[in-house]
């Protein structure tokens, strides 16, 4: 039998249909809803009199535009109140399971779903937002939609899908002390660009993503769009199903599926449409310096002139991102003071990644020039933290301490930043306007991060580790 | 869904590669649980200076493509985020046919649901345009689905690549909803044989 891509496998388990020119309809096995992007789709269902299909795989919270701030304050901004009150809506109507904001598994929509055990290895998962690669981790297909996508599952529990290309990145070698998950995928990003794996879906895959925490490996995966692939996938391991165990939506005979899912990985031989090799141990703690996520550079590097690129788009692309950064060719990274500092976002929120940069603020004060704030992923992360005691770590050192939500990774709620103020954030998008309209966001790992509110400017942190 | 078969208007640039759905529709302007009225917030950063008014340096601004119905842009145009307020906030304010290089692949499927239609022509090719709308006020290109062509009338004539279900749907204005339904016995039927799903 012909070798097949772990892809592949999945799906040809979930074609319901299929013909010669056209796309084939794909079963979806969770589709998760959020306030933004699903109140256009349900008044399409209600206008054409259609119902939920299969209620009790379609799961909703509500992330992008709550506040972090006390829950029990009433939501300043009438709009968005309005639709997270539409999404209550239409969950009551429909019959969707709504994780609510007073709900204890409140969170970030790609937070919640591996946590509620939703997320499972060889599952189709759609949602309508493009950090839906996240689930990917898990070695299941997972995908970001537009609204229109959103109704077709609502209505159909299927989607029209191409077969998109298969995109082989293996990473090998022992990774470097303070070389995190996200400076793997940064690096990536950096080199094979914004667009590089349009119409294709990544499976990662060596022993150094094989080394990874699933906390690691979906920060890997979240980060796919930004290379432009449709979704990103690792194939499930002994990690992958101790995660899941005893998780709320599970398999209940979970030996039976843990038997099912070690096939999952693609076969010895299976033929991909391109390939990448990644040397981990070449690998240093990265910044980005300009607005888009492949504009970035290790820390101990400077920041480019556009001369440096060949292609007369990328050098345009630079000359702008240089000037709305605020950024001169040559200066060193390591020399630019920040003012802002984020650790959250659906790429770097979870227990991990806090326990990680508390670790390296503990003891230690956030620099006086610098407002720093922690919002953990979701609810059940923020208790884990703060019965580990976190929260007191992070509150000591100066960091605001905040309820769970998207926050400022896209500012659709108040954490924004203010014209020119520059900001050190663990999110996954330095596009202009991104954090505020005029702000200038430089994406790095949780690590560098904390490291920078501490110092207020960015520090190599591989100095704080074993030499 | 309104059907795409040809069109002739006026063609405004946007000269930037990586132009992304932040900059299409910011994020403030994502709260509206409607589909329509987003025209007015359209490349809103870029669009207006502080205070509203009209950016001058901004170069659609200018009055020379007022009226423009296709927009052409550079390489990667719709990168980032899924929002579907994208192709929404184009097409309210006027354009219904984007031409560039290339297009990231969620913003490019947007596009085909809300009979919209992005053009996918070589780099050189987007260049020409480019070239001749700035020198000729009103520059005006026809797209063709049909042909699958899109014509000028001083002489272009640049063929592009459509997949064919997407051009069928497109010219005809199907639901792909309803296209979806006429299967609905193959979905039932996969549903008992997969067993899928935590319901089972």
């Amino acid at each position: 039998m012909k070798p097949k891509t772990m892809f592949e496998k999945i799906w040809e388990a979930h074609v319901v249909h299929e013909e010669p020119g056209k796309p084939s309809l794909i079963y979806i096995d969770r589709h998760l809803v959020h306030e933004v992007t699903s109140p256009q789709a349900f008044e399409g269902l209600r206008l054409s009199g259609r119902k939920v299909r299969r209620p009790g795989l379609t799961f909703a919270t509500m992330d992008h535009n709550v506040p972090t701030t006390q829950r029990s304050l009433p939501i300043s901004d009438p709009i968005a109140a309005q639709q997270i009150e539409t999404l209550r809506t239409n969950c009551r109507e429909f019959g969707v399971t709504l994780f609510d904001l007073d709900s204890p598994e409140q969170g970030i929509v790609h937070v919640i779903g591996p946590e509620l055990g939703l997320t499972l290895p060889g599952v189709t998962i759609v949602c309508g937002d493009s950090h839906t690669s996240t689930h990917g981790a898990f070695g299941a297909l997972a995908f970001g939609i537009g609204t229109s996508e959103v109704e077709h599952v609502l209505a159909t529990q299927c989607l029209l899908q191409e077969s998109p290309r298969t995109f082989l990145i293996e990473i090998c070698g022992q990774r470097p002390y303070g070389v995190e998950a996200k400076d793997i995928i940064l690096s990536i990003i950096g080199q094979i660009g914004t667009s590089g794996g349009t119409g294709s879906v990544i499976e990662y895959a060596g022993d150094a993503i094989r080394a990874l925490s699933m906390e690691e490996r979906m920060t890997v995966c979240n980060m796919s769009i930004e290379g432009g692939a449709r979704a990103g996938m690792i194939a499930p391991d002994d990690k992958t199903f101790a995660y899941l165990r005893g998780r709320r939506y599970a398999p209940k005979d979970f030996e039976t599926a843990t038997r099912r899912w070690k096939d999952l990985g693609s076969d010895p031989g299976a033929s991909f449409d391109r390939k990448l090799e990644v040397d981990a141990a070449t690998l240093t703690p990265q910044v980005t310096w300009g607005t888009n996520p492949g504009q970035v550079i290790a820390v101990d590097a400077s920041v480019p002139s556009p001369a440096d690129f060949a292609d007369p788009n990328e050098r345009k692309s630079a000359e702008r991102a240089l000037a709305y950064m605020g950024l001169k060719a040559g200066m060193r990274i390591s020399d630019v003071p920040v003012e802002r500092v984020f650790i959250g976002s659906c790429t770097n929120s979870r227990i991990e990644d806090l326990r990680g940069a508390a670790q390296l603020v503990r003891g230690k004060k956030v620099s006086p020039k610098v407002y720093a704030m922690v919002v953990p992923g979701s609810q059940s992360v923020k208790k884990m933290a703060e019965e580990e005691g976190l929260d007191r770590v992070f509150s000591e050192a100066g960091f605001d301490w905040r309820e769970s939500g998207c926050s400022m990774c896209l500012g659709m709620n108040p954490d924004i930043l203010k014209p020119g103020e520059r900001c050190a954030s663990t999110s996954n998008r330095n596009f202009e306007g991104r954090q505020g309209k005029g702000g200038r966001t430089h994406l790095v790992s949780p690590l560098m991060a904390a490291a920078a509110a501490i110092e207020g400017r960015f520090v190599d942190v591989r100095q704080y580790g074993p030499r | 869904m309104q059907p795409f078969t040809s069109l002739k208007a006026v063609v405004a640039p946007l000269d930037l590669p990586n132009v992304d759905t932040d900059q299409i529709i910011p994020k403030q302007f994502l709260k509206r649980i409607e589909r329509t009225g987003f025209g007015k917030f359209l490349f809103y950063d870029w669009r207006f200076l502080e205070g509203g008014s009209l950016n001058p340096d901004f170069e659609m601004n200018q009055d020379r493509y007022r009226g423009a119905q296709i927009l052409v842009a550079r390489a990667n145009f719709g990168c980032g985020s899924s929002r579907e307020h994208a192709p929404w906030a184009l097409q309210d304010y006027g354009f219904r046919c984007v031409v560039a290089p290339s297009f990231a692949d969620i913003f490019f499927n947007n596009c085909f649901k809300n009979g919209m239609l992005p053009v996918q022509l070589p780099e050189e090719q987007v260049e020409q345009i480019f070239k001749r709308l700035r020198q000729t006020a009103g520059y005006q290109l026809a797209v063709d689905l049909n042909e699958q062509v899109v014509r000028s009338d001083d002489g272009l004539a640049f063929r592009f690549q459509v997949d064919e279900f997407r051009r069928h749907c497109l010219l005809n204005g199907l639901d792909d909803i309803g296209l979806t339904l006429q299967f609905e016995a193959k979905i039932g039927e996969f549903e008992r044989r997969a067993a899928v799903g935590i319901e089972g």
